[in-house]
């Protein structure tokens, strides 16, 4: 674990790998909800654990932290329905070395898990594919909202329509992102997700 | 209620913004020039919290459909009420009927209109800040639209806060070394030029020009979460100050990080402008 200033008001927290990440994202949610932490922003990442409005202080004293493992899942996968009718699922096939109907299977049967979220509000990475795909190599102007896609090794689904370079393999009903809707995001780091076949 | 009889450039309504939501993907935003906003919001009675309308370059003009109390601050401009001047960084009374026109800024980049009790737009997810990376919350000022305004703030008058000084402009911007310096070849080439402010700059960023930075490694590192007031490095080698509308995670080592005071100060220059990077307190 390798903890860095970022100016006066935030800290950035490294470790070794997303699992090592998530757990460390719980035990600072666990401390914050306990009143140990006071921040405004607990900002997962890959590798990483962004706090925002927390004192310097913290540089000194995260290293001391013991920071559990997550236990094995508890929580009810977030069901998210995907007719596959992707644009890009013959290009994944041609990545993957497998047949185009080969990547639906794939997609379906991976335990995906939200690693974190940006690019846009509910906007999750979702990791647990197993496998990597390359982006494209030039970006779309315009990808619809609801569009299933991968590229890296994270799975995600577009929460708006916007420019994107992710490789699109079908679209979803289910509405990652609702701003009017409490919660606004469907996806919050850490929860488990599976993609079934829409009816 | 408020209606928009010169919408300018671009107006948009600010307040503190969405912090706390960073992990879902959803930017700060908020007023740039938070420093400016606070004044604005306490020179009308208002707290912080209270939206503003913030300005840029060329100002706005709102005529009042009721008696308004308002202050303009930020960026020092003209201030004419039913074309008789009225002061900057100081509360004014308009009548009704009246229209304030808040004219281009002499100096800095954005000015910030507050009116006692706030606009009222309906705000998103508890914040009536316009994001423009994200596109949250209302839609920037049109003319003919009407925004309502909030009830006034049980403050005395004698509350209100004291005439603003026009703010410095700072063209020395103050940094700490960022959680990735080391990507950096040579701190001196960052701090030793005067850089120029590109015409790309933004709510979400102020796009530095110069000679380009190079960096010490290559590859890339895995996105990971952005602070306000980051400096990040892309491969160009052109800095980026990460303002209110920044992206929550990126790819691209962050080599710095601005002072408080240097975010606010960054959202005041113009592109065209000459800016010099300072470090805080040290050697990186």
């Amino acid at each position: 674990m390798i903890v860095r200033r970022v100016g006066h008001h935030a800290v950035l927290v490294e470790v070794d790998d997303a699992a090592a990440a998530r757990a460390l994202h719980a035990e600072c949610v666990r401390r914050r909800e306990e009143g140990l932490l006071a921040a405004v922003d607990i900002v997962p990442a890959a590798r990483t654990v962004l706090l925002e409005g927390v004192s310097a202080a913290l540089v000194e004293e995260i290293p001391g932290w013991d920071v559990p493992a997550l236990p094995a899942e508890e929580a009810a996968p977030v069901v998210i329905p995907v007719t596959f009718d992707g644009p890009d699922l013959a290009e994944v096939a041609r990545q993957w070395e497998v047949s185009v109907e080969a990547v639906p299977r794939i997609v379906l049967a991976a335990e995906l898990r939200v690693d974190f979220c940006g690019f846009a509000p509910g906007f999750a990475y979702l990791s647990g594919l197993g496998r990597a795909v390359a982006r494209r190599e030039s970006p779309r102007t315009a990808v619809p909202a609801g569009a299933v896609a991968l590229a890296g090794e994270y799975a995600g689904v577009y929460p708006a329509r916007s420019p994107g370079g992710w490789q699109l393999i079908g679209v979803t009903a289910a509405r990652v992102w609702d701003a009017d809707r409490d919660p606004a995001a469907l996806l919050a780091p850490g929860a488990p997700v599976r993609f079934v076949e829409a009816p | 209620m408020i209606t928009v009889v010169r919408a300018g450039p671009l107006t948009t309504v600010q307040d503190m913004g969405r912090p706390g939501l960073a992990h879902l993907g959803v930017p700060r935003s908020g007023a740039a020039d938070r420093g400016s906003h606070r004044r604005a919001n306490a020179l009308v009675g208002n707290p912080e919290e209270a939206a503003t309308l913030e300005t840029t370059l060329l100002g706005c003009a709102l005529r009042a459909e009721a008696s308004l109390v308002v202050a303009v601050a930020g960026a020092r401009c003209e201030v004419f009420v039913g074309g008789v001047p009225a002061p900057w960084g100081a509360p004014f009374r308009v009548g009704p009927g009246q229209t304030v026109d808040v004219g281009p800024a002499h100096a800095g980049l954005r000015s910030y209109v507050a009116v006692r009790g706030g606009i009222d737009v309906a705000p998103v997810l508890a914040s009536r800040s316009t994001d423009r990376l994200s596109g949250l919350g209302p839609e920037p000022l049109a003319d003919g639209h009407r925004l309502p305004t909030g009830a006034a703030p049980e403050a005395p008058d004698h509350l209100f806060g004291r005439p603003e000084a026009a703010p410095a402009h700072a063209t020395e911007l103050e940094l700490m070394p960022g959680p990735r310096h080391d990507w950096l070849a040579s701190w001196a080439a960052l701090t030793g030029q005067e850089w120029r402010v590109g015409s790309g700059s933004d709510r979400v960023g102020v796009r530095l020009e110069g000679s380009p930075l190079a960096r010490s490694r290559d590859g890339e590192i895995a996105s990971e979460g952005i602070a306000l007031g980051a400096v990040q490095l892309p491969p160009s080698g052109h800095p980026v100050l990460f303002l209110a509308d920044h992206p929550t995670t990126g790819g691209y080592p962050v080599i710095g990080v601005l002072t408080p005071e240097a975010v606010d100060a960054a959202a005041q220059a113009r592109p065209g402008a000459s800016v010099t990077l300072v470090l805080r307190g040290g050697s990186a």
